[in-house]
């Protein structure tokens, strides 16, 4: 079994509004200096069987169509996780 | 010949009775459709009401998108049916692709429910021939993910076209772009929008009115328009 991560961020043209409102929390916490917070979403796909350049291609065509809507969202990374030690 | 429309229950739909109600009070037989239905039952028009299909879990009308009721009701969409999609519904519109776009949050961030004054932009929709173009009208807005957001090629092609159907006069409850609570597809016959038309049906029931409070029935020319379209190409 292995684990394939999918990132989704919000497009960098569009308003973030839930990344703005953490980003605005974070002096209040002491967290000084920080310029901008975006909030995206990563999806732990774990996989039957071993990861092939077909079952990535599969996953990046779900990252794509369900996973991300590509009007608000891109989707930044694709990666096979490493097995835990 | 009584028109028969159809209002489709996902799970965690909330105002499908609603609806369903709305299109009784206009003069027609509300058919209830199921997301899990292979088939339409014969509906002459169909509407996917407000809630939270399936929790908003993704993003709000995604997992919705995939029901089996989804894909008859886009085949019959290309067909030419009015298709109405109210707040949920529209989100539901926008990721099957029926209607360009996408909503996220409200800029405020918070969730809102107010009575809210709309611009008819577009009475020449399945769902609009009964209203003025430019007429104003109040019907009640609830939702926390309904800022309307296209690049701005398509913003200026849904405008270029007359494809905005509604706006918000006033204040924009969402920040949504140009200030559009609603749109529709090229031919005319899907319309999707934020606030809730089947809200403001009955007078005791709707949105303030000039004359008295809860007598505001504005939203009621939706589903009159939309059978008064059905009943001329019978």
């Amino acid at each position: 079994m292995a684990t394939i991560l999918v990132h989704v961020m919000p497009k960098p043209e569009i308003l973030d509004p839930q990344g703005k409102a953490v980003g605005a929390a974070l002096p209040r916490l002491g967290f000084e200096g920080v310029a901008q917070v975006r909030q995206g979403k990563r999806f732990e796909l774990t996989i039957d069987g071993e990861v092939t350049d077909e079952v990535l291609a599969k996953v990046r065509e779900a990252a794509e169509t369900l996973l991300s809507n590509p009007v608000i969202e891109d989707v930044v990374e694709v990666t096979v996780a490493q097995e835990p030690a | 010949m009584t028109a028969r429309i159809g209002v489709v229950t996902f799970p965690g739909t909330l105002d499908d009775r609603d609806a369903a109600r709305a299109v009784r009070l206009a003069g027609a037989e509300a058919v209830n459709l199921f997301h899990a239905d292979a088939d339409l039952k014969g509906v002459d028009a169909v509407v996917l009401p407000g809630g939270f299909s399936y929790g908003d879990y993704l993003r709000a009308g995604a997992i919705a998108r995939f029901a089996p009721i989804m894909e008859k009701v886009v085949d019959a969409a290309h067909g030419g049916m009015p298709v109405l999609g109210i707040c949920n519904g529209f989100q539901v519109l926008t990721e099957v692709h029926l209607l360009p776009g996408s909503m996220i949050k409200n800029e405020h961030l918070h969730f809102i429910c107010r009575d809210q004054t709309l611009r008819v932009e577009n009475a020449e929709t399945a769902w609009t021939t009964e209203y003025q173009d430019g007429e104003e009208i109040v019907i009640p807005l609830k939702n926390q993910d309904g800022q309307y957001v296209a690049d701005e090629s398509t913003l200026d092609m849904l405008e270029g076209e007359g494809r905005v159907a509604f706006r918000y006069v006033g204040w924009n409850p969402n920040g949504s772009r140009r200030d559009i609570a609603g749109i529709t597809n090229e031919r005319g016959n899907v319309v999707g929008l934020m606030p809730h038309p089947e809200h403001a049906v009955e007078a005791g029931f709707g949105p303030d009115s000039r004359e008295a409070g809860r007598t505001g029935t504005d939203g009621l020319a939706f589903f009159t328009s939309a059978i008064k379209g059905l009943l001329a190409t019978a």
